[in-house]
């Protein structure tokens, strides 16, 4: 099969890779750059373990080609902060129980401040609504839920991923 | 809302933030798929698409002879292994069907997804390739798959044992025929309790990794240990030879309770090739071939006097184990069977197990494992007894509560109940729900044509897995005592290292084992480390599930740090020149009671220890290991109440309020507690309103994938309502129970209750999960004559 050079700008770093063109952009983060902590959980883009930024929208990296990618600004969970330096949505994670085993972690944290730099302060329901591309089966989604809204209640109105 | 820290010493009960979450919320979790070794291969399975049939031949020369493809494997190139996969229950006196289970079939598949061949290659996505160009040529034979069918007669699912039955198994405490005699009112119901998969968002995967005569074996298991038990076994190696990881694991929910066909052929894989081989599986392959749960259809009968006391329940379960029985799986009803009387004092009870094999995925633990088909049968049996008499809900199961000072209560079915105060939580509950204002406000939506009900669920369960002496091989029939080990060791500096024999995937134990130990040492949480899941660290363990890791795992690790703070005392003693008991742990220091100024820090004793200055007589170090096996099981219990509203044009149920009650004794943490209760109570709501494993009458499986397999997302769900009550457990030192399983085991009945309570202004006095909109639909509109039950059909 052929290969392709694609150009891509993850975490603010430029990474070129060798692909094959049928290469999902979420097997090309984590074996070829070892981004690893973007998952996959279903195959079908259901439940959106996969979910990063493309751009600055959300998407489900495995539903993307790598080659579609090419020349794109892609943001992981790795580039949203640090353990240092939490980002505000992965510090609510952390203070509201947001998380049990971790898998569906930072596609909902990924979706979550997606959803919030669309609407900075949502209702409830618009939460719900809004992370029903994304699967959780710890949680409940309760503590997901508030997970959000407190990181809503925290920003200033500007909050962006 | 959590906290960061709590005051020296008080870390038990505590809502500290979990010591687990910043490597998980910042992508550096380490689950198996992230994990890749030099020179590492990948294997994908060729799977039957037949329910049942012969397999003719396999040709796998287009296969081998593609790039990068190092090895095809069919069922009969692994004629060396030690033994089929195993089935762990041998009850005494029981005999059960067990035919043979290979990793890869040998000669006939017996459901779809059941393994046939396995390729072996330099590429994730090259291997997946291969396995199409595997021609295997299937004689189809008539598939069985529905339960009721397979156990009258053929096809036979394992033609060589001329029945498809498993084995019958009853626990019968007191008379149900005599309690029958003396009721008033008896109820019969035809409850189905419908197939579910368990569904964690991390499907299964391993890397097996075989040099120089020793095997190291990641997996994303629950149970390490016994896989290394099962691969040393299987492989012939000594048990010495083998290491299991199970790092970081993404849920399991029972479904990684197991040993399972792929862990092995990895492992018999790399040992062959001299590489590591790595599966990673894929949502559909999960849905077909990791083990599911539930799928029960069960004949119940209650007899109750005209006051409402209940004098006999009697349940025959015919149980689909699917097409082979897996590590325990015919054991799973009968967990339900020790809690089948519920909270209730029932003089007669009686459950009567038949399992039975159907070309279908096996069937194993999954959350909650027989308790919550047990729960389900009690509560909605016992709403419709009230409904016959005329009663409340509410009123009949006080009527029949077994009161707090009854308690450690002996129960009809032979076990002994540790510790309850059912009044005590329905109580609570009925602090959050006004039910006479919502009976006045039903009364008026009904008037105009909303349909809103309210459900209630009483419940109990059997947990904290478990006293070996009841549940080994001369008890209850599981081939292994289930006690829990741990060790406790101080570092030279003052830092902790805990050693749980437990091997928990989510549910926060490396937090709440560290407030435990951490309070006792006199240090702060963040310096003790929490291990697990590693077969390598630490003494033999039993691992997690049965809710245990806590009331078993956590009180492990209470004796074992007990053994490390009485030689602390000790060296503290000789140290100040006082009495051993004289020695108590106040703000972080070993001091003399008394004089709080004078005594040691940790870090210092520790110095003291490891340099060898120790009494005359002590051995040097600071470290302690203990293996505790529990006296009983425990018991937790809890009230819900939940209130749905059911569209009669649609048939579509939303659910408005749930509230939850529960009581697992003191809290360790109480913000892990209400998440366990919150994902169990939608796992409890999803079976009742969306899941269902779904065969065609071909064997042929529509739910493959989650496109057609309804997790409930966030928006259909509304936020819940949580509270306890704290009653605790004689059975251990923390007077803790388990919280795992309780949400689920309590929430399908709830909901069913709450539905039925909308409906019956419609007609429809009972219905079958799952609640589904064409099925409650269909409910409405043959209510009037036919059954409303409906079967399995949907």
């Amino acid at each position: 099969m052929s290969i392709v050079t694609v150009r891509l700008n993850v975490n603010g770093v430029e990474h070129s890779v060798d692909v094959e063109p049928r290469l999902l952009l979420v097997h090309a983060l984590r074996d070829q750059l070892g981004l690893t902590g973007t998952h996959v959980g279903c195959d079908t883009s259901n439940c959106g373990a996969c979910t990063i930024h493309m751009d600055g929208a959300a998407v489900k990296s495995c539903t993307v080609l790598a080659v579609q990618a090419d020349g794109s600004e892609l943001t992981t969970i790795e580039g949203l902060g640090t353990e240092d330096n939490l980002h505000p949505m992965q510090e609510a994670f952390w203070n509201n129980h947001g998380l049990q085993c971790g898998y569906c972690t930072p596609g909902m944290i990924m979706a979550s401040a997606a959803l919030l730099s669309e609407n900075p302060h949502p209702t409830e329901d618009e939460v719900r609504h809004g992370l029903e591309g994304n699967l959780c089966r710890c949680t409940g989604y309760h503590n997901i839920v508030k997970s959000v809204l407190d990181a809503a209640e925290k920003s200033s109105p500007e909050v962006s991923a | 809302m959590s906290v960061t820290e709590a005051p020296s010493g008080h870390n038990v009960g505590a809502a500290l933030r979990r010591k687990e979450d910043p490597p998980l919320i910042t992508g550096h979790g380490r689950y198996v798929d992230d994990i890749s070794l030099p020179g590492m291969l990948w294997a994908s399975f060729v799977r039957s698409p037949e329910a049942n049939a012969k397999i003719a031949s396999i040709d796998i020369s287009a296969a081998i002879a593609r790039e990068g493809i190092i090895a095809v494997y069919v069922g009969e190139d692994m004629s060396d292994l030690g033994g089929p996969l195993p089935m762990a229950w041998a009850p005494p006196g029981v005999e059960v069907n067990n035919p043979e289970h290979w990793p890869l079939a040998r000669g006939a598949v017996k459901h779809v997804g059941d393994p046939v061949a396995v390729v072996i290659g330099e590429d994730r996505y090259a291997v997946q390739d291969a396995t199409e160009d595997v021609l295997v040529e299937y004689e189809t034979l008539p598939a069985i798959v529905d339960p009721e069918a397979a156990i009258a007669g053929g096809p036979f699912v394992h033609e060589s044992l001329g029945t498809n039955k498993v084995h019958e198994w009853t626990l019968a405490g007191g008379d149900v025929e005599q309690g029958f005699a003396e009721a008033d009112v008896i109820v019969e119901r035809r409850v189905v309790n419908h197939r579910i998969a368990g569904a964690p968002i991390e499907c299964r995967g391993v890397i097996a990794d075989y040099r120089a005569g020793s095997l190291t074996l990641y997996s994303a298991t629950q149970v390490p240990h016994f896989v290394r038990l099962f691969m040393a076994l299987l492989l012939g190696l000594g048990e010495d030879h083998v290491r299991v990881i199970a790092p970081d694991v993404g849920g399991g929910f029972g479904q990684k309770l197991q040993v399972y066909g792929e862990e092995l052929l990895a492992c018999w894989a790399s040992r062959k090739l001299g590489l590591p081989v790595k599966w990673t599986e894929t949502r559909s392959e999960n849905m077909s071939v990791a083990h599911q749960g539930r799928d029960q259809i069960s004949h119940v009968k209650m007899g109750a006097r005209r006051d409402g006391t209940i004098t006999a329940f009697h349940v025959k379960i015919l149980a689909d184990f699917g097409a082979y029985n897996m590590i325990l799986t015919p054991l799973i009803p009968s967990l339900g069977a020790f809690v089948m009387g519920g909270c209730y004092k029932i003089p007669n009870v009686q459950t009567d197990i038949t399992g039975v094999f159907t070309n279908k995925c096996p069937t194993d633990a999954i959350r909650g494992a027989g308790r919550p088909e047990a729960t389900q049968m009690i509560e909605v049996t016992l709403d419709q007894v009230a409904h016959e008499l005329g009663m409340d809900p509410l009123e009949i199961r006080r009527k029949n509560f077994i009161p707090k000072e009854d308690f450690p209560a002996a129960v009809a079915t032979g076990v002994v109940y540790d510790s309850g105060d059912y009044h005590g939580t329905l109580d609570k509950l009925m602090e959050h729900v006004d039910v006479a204002a919502f009976r006045a406000e039903q009364e008026q939506l009904r008037t105009e044509g909303i349909y809103r009900g309210i459900g209630f669920c009483t419940w109990t369960e059997i947990c904290g897995l478990a006293p070996s002496r009841v549940t080994g091989p001369a008890g209850v029939g599981v081939q292994a005592g289930l006690w829990e080990s741990a060790m406790v060791r101080v570092h030279n500096t003052g830092a902790v290292t805990v050693y749980t024999g437990t091997s928990p995937h989510g549910q926060g134990l490396d937090t709440a084992m560290a407030q435990i130990v951490a309070d006792r040492l006199g240090v702060d949480p963040r310096v003790v480390e929490v291990i697990h899941g590693d077969t390598s660290m630490g003494p033999e363990g039993r691992n997690t599930y049965g809710s245990r890791s806590l009331a078993t795992g956590g009180e492990a690790v209470v004796k074992a740090t007990d053994k490390v703070v009485a030689k602390a005392k000790a060296i503290v003693a000789a140290e100040l020149e006082a009495a051993a008991e004289d020695i108590e742990v106040v703000d972080g220091k070993f001091s003399v009671k008394g004089s709080p100024d004078k005594g040691m820090a940790l870090a210092d004793v520790a110095g003291v220890a490891y340099i060898g200055a120790v009494p005359e007589g002590m051995e040097p170090g600071l470290e302690e290991t203990t293996f505790y096996d529990p006296e009983n099981f425990v018991f937790p219990f809890g009230a819900h109440a939940c209130i749905v509203d059911v569209d009669a044009e649609t048939g579509k149920v939303k659910v408005l309020r749930y509230v939850a009650v529960d009581d697992c004794g003191p809290a360790i943490n109480p913000m892990l507690i209400d998440g366990q209760i919150h994902g169990g109570v939608v796992h409890g709501i999803g079976q009742a309103l969306y899941e269902r494993v779904h065969y065609d009458d071909q064997g042929q499986l529509i739910t493959g994938t989650f496109i057609n397999y309804a997790l409930a997302t966030a928006a259909e769900l509304p936020s819940f309502e949580t509270d306890r009550t704290e009653t605790r457990s004689p059975v251990n030192s923390m007077g803790v129970k388990g919280v795992g399983e309780a949400g689920t085991i309590a929430a399908s009945a709830v909901v069913t209750n709450a539905v039925i309570d909308a409906l019956r202004p419609l007609g429809v006095d009972y219905i079958n999960m799952p609640l589904s909109p064409m099925r409650i639909w269909n409910a409405i509109h043959n209510s009037e004559g036919a059954s409303p039950e409906g079967g399995l059909s949907s």
